[in-house]
């Protein structure tokens, strides 16, 4: 494609059939299942800032909260789902909900207000729900999709994960573009992290290739829309 | 202040060794009576070798030690316990002591402070941090007297006001450094053939000061000690009588020449600008090299040992050339250099001077050098640099405004010596004069940045890294703050580097290589690292590399093929723009064609070319040229300003373009001008419509325009990432620290997205914006050149390129062509996809 080759702008995100449930990948970095009106999210680490206080005395901007859930209120906002699931590491550390500003406290209840909201656990928050409202499991089952937040190595068919914050590189004429992405080879998919201060992994790190034996294909979150890239157009770190 | 070579740094030390030696003999503990500081750590070890010699030959009883990073602790234990009368040491090291518990008694009966080449130092954030070191010492030792050495400068009341505490409004007036035992006249301008003259401070003699309103800079200035130049320099350009292109930084067509140069000295220097062309020209040169001439290479991105080993055998006289950048722009005088030849733009008057001040360091005799063009352009610009030259006329930049990151870095270092009192702080950092203009609130909100972080939301008082107590003193948390301090200190902040290690094949397996084995042939940027993939060529360290892959923390390399084309242009390394002053000469002497005789025929016939075929802008007009070329239609612009302001006015330019429909595909800059390549015709545009062109480069460009392009500009990024380690925000990575992946480490352009969108007014965002201001945007120049042209544009539409237009031209496709989204890059990465799905 020629040098800055025009774009249509597609609302249109990409869907993906997963164990026979029709599934969207939203630019916001978060699954739409529309049978089933449920919007799920994936490692929020909420209070990852203030984490950084308590732990290493780094003062970083302490906003990040506002802003995961200012985006989450968006994509909420926007499909007004019966369902909400946050696939675990929702919070940065076990004792994230007691520094949790009341502002902040007061939009998660807003965010909740009408609806069904699953905390799923992850590994930096195992079993913290107390006063953040919501429910809270292990593992989630909706129509034929397994949610759960660590992949599994031998994982059934249909399995929806977080866990690793996969990122994808392109990297072409001296520049390099690197964005979160979903990750998915049909069988199971591995969602980006949602989390405003979250990092990502590289998806050619070999980590993944046990979880991908036959190859994947990368949906990277771009500026205006999500782009499929295939493996072999993927650069390591 | 006196030209290269005329032995200010000996004589700086004068007053210091009269003093000491002079003194009655020691009875029990004598305390640091002289610091001397240098940018470069190898500097203050060589000057220290140079001062034992003559105190062993005189038998003075005086000891001399340095203290850098590479010092043992238990003799920096030592050095506070038991100090040496002299101490050697650099601006980091001079932080590290102020902070620390013992400082108020070790610098108690300072004396002397010599500040060493501090011309280089007061241009950058060392200078602000070594000024605010300055401010403290002389709280510690009021009287100590300051003296700074300096080459030449166009304005040399500022490094007056730097060594002296300035006078606030605030304040009474501070006792001004008296002339006791260690006054700078009494060694200095005597004894030689040289003529030398000393300026009394106007405090001195005036005693107080007059005042403006507000807070004025009241005229607190060190004395002044001229030496006037030597011999004036045997500068030449180097006129091979080759036809030279038009656009291209290699100087290919003058190995030979420089080579033959080489032959008929004894040992020359050759500087260039970049990594790149000291890469390029080293090759060259000894493809070449049939004489086997000793030749070296030396430059930031090689292995530190390999550039000791070169700086050891320069001074030992084995080498007959040195290809050099910046690198050896200061530090050691090279003994026996009888020639410098200095490849490609002169960039500036004043840096040309300093270099060719690196040849015969004997001042009777004047030094030899040679500027080599690379292109025509580069013809013109020698020949302005010639003319500033002759005039001895100096383009050193402006004094610095105080960086804030700066502060906040010193302000913790001083909780950590002791208990402060806000009050009594604040006077001693106004009095530092890059801070002289600071006003109580923005350093409160330093103190409460240190304290805990600076933002509207109280989040971290639980954390404090201060606290004020009950007797209104601030003192640090507790010791691993310190620590945390200690570790951080500094304001150079090196981008994230991979070693570039050499890969064996495998024998008998082409393609396959042995993870580890080879040697490491230095570092490249980790940015530079990223957009290289596996099969990629590049110069790196005098060979053409083949790029394998990344191995945990190593770029793993092959030598490429003889014959091999380096495919990647370049890697990051100093790119200095053109200064203002030879800017404007430059486009002097295009407008004036009297002068063309002066410079090689065929600038000339280049110029008469330009004037036939468009117009010869004057001295203060901006040219613009439009003309279509191959199914697209092009603008050009002359500004003369520098790469970086051209880049900052591309950026903008290109998006005014877009939002008035003209579809700019991307853009080109260079040192004098910026092509920009769209869709639309814009000729047409601007005959459609007159004031087109005047509103496209209207001064409001800089506004929201500019406010929106700097808010996701890449390099507004790596800015603010700076600011952050110099402040403390995120720790410093060191070199050989195990990255720990990723996943963990927090990115500093994740912090700057949420910090802009929920505090855009944060302490950090507004040191970001004043750097950006003069560093890697240069917006500064960029306003001035605007108003300047406002009325001033002239514009030619033409059928096909012109002369001068042809020049910017040929860096599409050589340098970087900026304006490409991150959605073109990916939908073309997808657009592959598909094709292998439906193939």
């Amino acid at each position: 494609m020629a040098l800055g080759a025009r774009l249509e702008k597609t609302t249109k995100a990409p869907g993906l059939t997963l164990a026979g449930e029709l599934l969207t990948l939203d630019l916001c970095g978060g699954v739409w299942l529309a049978a089933h009106r449920t919007l799920i999210v994936s490692d929020l680490h909420l209070e990852k800032g203030s984490a950084y206080a308590v732990r290493s005395g780094q003062f970083l901007p302490p906003y990040d909260t506002r802003e995961t859930l200012a985006c989450l209120h968006e994509a909420v906002a926007r499909f007004d789902p019966a369902c909400v699931v946050a696939l675990g590491d929702s919070f940065h550390d076990a004792r994230g909900p007691e520094r949790m500003e009341p502002g902040d406290r007061a939009m998660v209840a807003a965010l909740q207000e009408g609806r069904d909201w699953v905390w799923i656990a992850g590994n930096h928050d195992h079993a913290v729900t107390e006063g953040v409202g919501g429910r809270y499991a292990e593992t989630l089952r909706i129509g034929g999709l397994t949610l759960r937040h660590e992949p599994g190595q031998d994982a059934e068919e249909g399995e929806i994960a977080g866990h690793l914050h996969p990122c994808g590189k392109v990297a072409m004429r001296g520049r390099a573009v690197r964005r979160r992405c979903f990750i998915t080879d049909g069988r199971r998919l591995i969602m980006p992290a949602f989390g405003a201060y979250a990092g990502g992994l590289n998806v050619r790190n070999p980590v993944f290739e046990p979880l991908f034996p036959t190859g994947f294909t990368a949906h990277l979150l771009g500026d205006g829309r999500v782009f499929a890239i295939g493996r072999t157009m993927l650069a390591k770190d | 202040m006196a030209p290269t070579g005329a032995g200010k740094t000996l004589a700086g030390f004068l007053p210091s060794l009269t003093a000491l030696a002079e003194r009655p003999p020691a009875r029990t503990s004598r305390g640091l009576h002289t610091l001397y500081i240098s940018p470069l750590k190898a500097l203050a070890v060589d000057i220290a070798r140079n001062l034992e010699a003559p105190i062993a030959e005189m038998g003075l009883a005086i000891r001399v030690e340095t203290r850098t990073g590479d010092t043992p602790s238990h003799k920096r234990t030592r050095q506070i316990a038991r100090p040496p009368d002299i101490l050697l040491t650099t601006p980091e090291q001079l932080a590290l002591l102020i902070a620390h518990r013992e400082a108020a008694d070790l610098f108690a009966g300072l004396r002397c402070v010599v500040l060493d080449e501090l011309h280089a130092l007061v241009t950058s954030k060392r200078g602000d941090l070594l000024s605010l070191a300055l401010a403290r010492l002389h709280r510690l030792s009021p009287g100590l007297v300051a003296i700074g050495l300096s080459a030449t400068v166009r304005e040399p009341d500022d490094l007056r006001r730097y060594l002296v505490p300035q006078i606030t409004d605030d304040e009474p007036p501070a006792p001004l450094p008296s002339a006791g035992e260690g006054d700078p006249r009494s060694g200095s301008g005597e004894g030689s053939a040289l003529s030398g003259e000393v300026v009394p401070s106007p405090a001195c003699s005036a005693g107080t000061l007059p005042r403006e309103g507000g807070r004025g800079l009241a005229d607190a200035m060190a004395d002044l000690v001229v030496v006037h130049g030597g011999a004036p320099p045997d500068l030449h350009m180097l006129d091979t009588g080759l036809r030279l292109p038009l656009a291209g930084h290699t100087a290919w067509q003058a190995m030979p020449a420089i080579y033959d140069l080489i032959g008929r000295h004894r040992t020359v220097l050759v500087f260039v600008n970049t990594r790149l062309q000291a890469e390029y020209t080293f090759q060259e040169l000894w493809r070449i090299n049939e004489e086997s001439y000793p030749i070296a290479l030396h430059h930031g991105s090689l292995d530190a040992t390999q550039r000791r080993r070169v700086e050891a055998a320069m001074a030992a006289g084995q080498l007959r050339a040195i290809v050099c950048t910046a690198t050896l722009d200061l530090g050691i005088d090279w003994g026996d250099v009888d020639l410098v030849v200095n490849i490609g733009a002169p960039k500036g008057a004043s840096r040309i001077m300093q270099r060719i001040g690196r040849a015969n360091h004997r001042m009777d005799e004047p030094s030899k050098a040679y500027l080599v063009p690379a292109n025509r352009f580069e013809m013109l610009e020698c020949q302005a640099a010639l003319d500033a030259v002759e005039a001895a006329a100096q383009d050193t930049p402006d004094a610095r405004l105080g960086a804030p990151d700066v502060l906040a870095q010193h302000v913790l270092g001083m909780a950590c010596a002791d208990a402060f009192d806000p009050l009594q702080l604040y006077a001693e950092i106004v009095s530092a004069a890059p801070y002289a203009t600071l006003s109580w609130e923005d350093f409160e909100a330093v103190v409460d940045y240190v304290a805990t972080g600076g933002y509207a939301l109280r989040a971290y008082e639980r954390f404090a890294k201060i606290v004020r107590g009950a007797d209104g003193l601030w003192r640090v948390r507790d010791a691993r703050i310190a620590q945390q301090y200690r570790m951080n200190v500094g304001t150079i902040v090196e981008s994230a580097k991979v070693k570039v290690r050499l890969a064996r094949n495998v024998r008998g397996k082409p393609g396959a290589i042995l993870p580890k084995g080879g040697r490491v042939l230095g570092e490249i940027e980790e940015d530079f690292a990223d957009t290289l993939t596996p099969g990629d060529t590049f110069l790196f360290a005098g060979e053409v590399l083949r790029f394998e892959g990344l191995a945990e923390d190593e770029a793993l390399a092959t030598r490429a093929g003889p014959g091999t084309d380096p495919a990647i242009p370049s890697y990051a390394g100093a790119k200095f723009p053109l200064s203002t002053f030879l800017a404007a000469r430059v486009r002097a002497l295009i407008a004036d064609p009297s002068g063309w005789d002066r410079m090689p025929g065929q600038v000339a016939d280049y110029l008469a070319q330009q004037a036939s075929r468009s117009v010869l802008p004057g001295p203060t007009d901006l040219l613009v040229e439009t003309f279509p070329r191959a199914g697209r239609y092009y603008l050009t612009a002359f500004p003369f300003e520098g790469r970086l302001a051209h880049q900052t006015l591309g950026m903008l330019l290109t998006r005014r373009l877009e939002r008035a429909r003209m579809r700019p595909l991307g853009f080109a800059a260079n040192d004098y001008g910026i092509a920009i390549f769209m869709t639309r015709d814009i000729g047409e545009r601007i005959a459609l419509e007159p004031d087109f062109l005047a509103s496209l480069f209207a001064e409001d460009m800089l506004g929201d325009d500019l406010e929106a392009w700097l808010d996701e500009s890449a390099m507004m990024k790596r800015t603010f990432r700076q600011c952050a380690v110099i402040a403390g925000l995120i720790e410093r990575r060191y070199p050989g620290q195990a990255k720990t992946g990723r996943q963990v480490t927090i990115s500093t352009d994740l912090v700057y997205d949420v910090l802009k969108k929920h505090q855009p007014d944060h302490l950090l965002l507004r040191a970001a914006r004043q750097d950006a201001a003069t560093g890697l945007l240069d917006v500064k120049r960029l306003g001035v050149m605007l108003r300047r042209i406002q009325g001033r544009i002239l514009h030619k539409a033409l059928t096909r390129v012109s002369p001068l237009s042809v020049s910017v031209m040929l860096e599409i496709g050589r340098e970087k062509v900026y304006g490409e989204g991150a959605d073109e890059i990916l939908a073309e990465a997808e657009a592959q996809l598909l094709e292998e799905a439906l193939g």
